[in-house]
């Protein structure tokens, strides 16, 4: 089929119907361009396959695919086929995802019951650990040496008096 | 620990003596925990493992609570061995089946067990005889908060308590309960008691748990939802629902013994006739045959043998436990006749007007 405009092979074709009335047109691609019948994606079908699920989940999966847990190293991916959890710090590292599938699972993504409260306790006073270690680094970079002594002796403290008995 | 001596007693559980013991056969909680320093079981490696287990069997031994838990170090045990304690519901197959440092704590009365090294780095579970979900819950709280002074426990106050597999986190709470329920499969109605426990997130499974049939018509039903209920209410919903299902079943066994007497006491006479004669007998036959004796016992249609007795022959005719009470391994043909033999002798001696 020839285009209807020029005498190059057809390779667009056109359905328009107007008042009922089905009418077909045929266009070879440079035709086609010119009446800006196509888009530059949609000459392509795997640009326009990959421009869909971009779209929709491939920025996404991208992202996620990258996602490794820095403490057990599992990659997401890793996670999502084995359907396990590496380690306690996965439930941050792969917060997203997994909040939504445990809100599938369990039509709930928080929990009401039970609280351990030695573990609570515990883990105050690793995050204030957390802190004086922080404020010790700083001391020692400003060169405030008597502020650093205080914390590290603090620290100090604080660690022994969680050892376990 | 000796555990052959294990094959001369039952587990409490087994005693058929807590409410609703007819029906109800054992009420079971398992609570998933795991330590917050390390990575889940299945990506520690070969050296965190072993410190896992070294750490917990420490603490487990010296954890204030009675009555006392003595550990047992499963890799240093024979398949055999820890099939034994697969078949007294100590162990979990997969615990049995897998490698490395793993073990199990227990208390002598078999109520209480640890389990170090499963899917989570610890599974505690209380399991007790008859329709006992709250004492049991109630135990396994006060437990899990004496090993929690001593063992820190990876928790998130938004998530709870974080385990291996996302369907467990928040309580970490199996609640479970082992139903007999041969009358309501004679009178083909226990698929519709599956539908309608599934509609309200109940699970049902066979009697070992994760993807083993239904012999011997026992059924386990259990909760799936672990996270945004407390342990109260997850305990609340399965308990409401298993009185339905008892009443459900005794009407069942009402309406057969009213209309179908003799082809009931048939099956029941036919079961206890070929339990007392065969030569050779497969596990899965003599569970079936054993259902349809503990259903005689329970409508009264047999006094010749009491329900204690039949819950022990479900136990002792289980491959491992016949192995260890005939004192060698056995191939399968020869484990059918032995169990043949052993029910034949074991129904002598309960009955000696039996010959």
């Amino acid at each position: 089929m020839q285009c209807q405009n020029c005498t190059q092979p057809a390779t667009v074709h056109v359905t328009e119907i107007l008042n009922g009335q089905k009418k077909v047109k045929h266009f070879c691609p440079a035709c086609a361009e010119k009446q800006e019948l196509l888009k530059q994606q949609d000459k392509n079908l795997t640009a326009i396959l990959q421009s869909v699920i971009g779209q929709h989940v491939g920025g996404k999966t991208d992202e996620l695919s990258r996602l490794t847990c820095p403490s057990c190293g599992i990659k997401y991916m890793e996670f999502k086929a084995a359907g396990r959890c590496g380690c306690p710090e996965d439930y941050q590292v792969f917060r997203e995802p997994l909040l939504s599938l445990l809100e599938r699972i369990h039509r709930g993504n928080r929990h009401v019951g039970k609280v351990p409260h030695h573990a609570v306790k515990h883990a105050a006073l690793q995050s204030e650990l957390r802190d004086l270690r922080q404020q010790l680094r700083s001391a020692v970079e400003r060169e405030a040496y008597e502020e650093a002594a205080r914390l590290r002796d603090l620290i100090r403290q604080k660690e022994n008096a969680d050892e376990p008995q | 620990m000796n555990l052959n001596s294990l094959t001369k007693t039952n587990g409490e559980w087994l005693r058929a003596l807590g409410p609703d013991a007819d029906i109800v056969i054992s009420s079971r909680i398992r609570l998933a925990r795991n330590l917050s320093s390390f990575p889940f079981t299945n990506r520690v490696n070969a050296h965190q493992k072993a410190e896992i287990e070294t750490y917990l069997k420490g603490r487990l031994e010296a954890v204030d609570f009675e009555p006392r838990l003595s550990y047992l170090n499963l890799a240093a045990l024979s398949t055999l061995d820890r099939l034994l304690l697969v078949e007294r519901q100590l162990i979990s197959r997969e615990l049995a089946n897998s490698e490395g440092p793993r073990g199990v704590a227990f208390a002598p009365n078999e109520i209480i067990s640890v389990m170090v090294n499963e899917e989570d780095h610890i599974r505690l579970q209380v399991i007790r005889s008859g329709f006992s979900l709250d004492e049991a819950w109630q135990e396994a709280d006060r437990l899990d908060d004496k090993l929690e002074e001593k063992v820190p426990y990876a928790f998130s106050e938004e998530l709870g308590y974080l385990t291996a597999c996302p369907t467990n986190v928040g309580t970490g709470l199996r609640a479970s309960v082992m139903l007999h329920l041969p009358a309501l499969v004679l009178i083909k109605q226990i698929e519709k008691v599956f539908r309608a426990l599934q509609k309200i997130n109940l699970a049902v499974r066979g009697l070992y748990g994760e993807g083993s049939r239904a012999s011997g018509d026992f059924y386990q039903i259990s909760n799936q939802v672990t996270l945004g209920k407390s342990e109260t209410t997850i305990i609340n919903e399965i308990r409401d629902v298993i009185p339905n299902i008892v009443n459900y079943e005794r009407q069942a066994r009402q309406a057969l013994t009213r209309e179908s007497r003799p082809l009931v006491l048939d099956r029941v006479q036919r079961a206890f006739g070929t339990l007392k004669s065969a030569a050779m007998m497969t596990s899965e036959e003599t569970m079936d045959l054993l259902s349809s004796v503990r259903l005689g016992v329970n409508l009264g249609l047999l006094d010749d043998i009491n329900i204690t007795e039949v819950n022990e022959l479900f136990i002792h005719t289980q491959p491992a436990h016949l192995q260890k009470l005939i004192g060698r391994e056995l191939d399968s043909d020869e484990r059918n006749s032995e169990r043949a033999r052993f029910l034949r002798n074991r129904l002598r001696e309960i009955d000696p007007q039996v010959n």
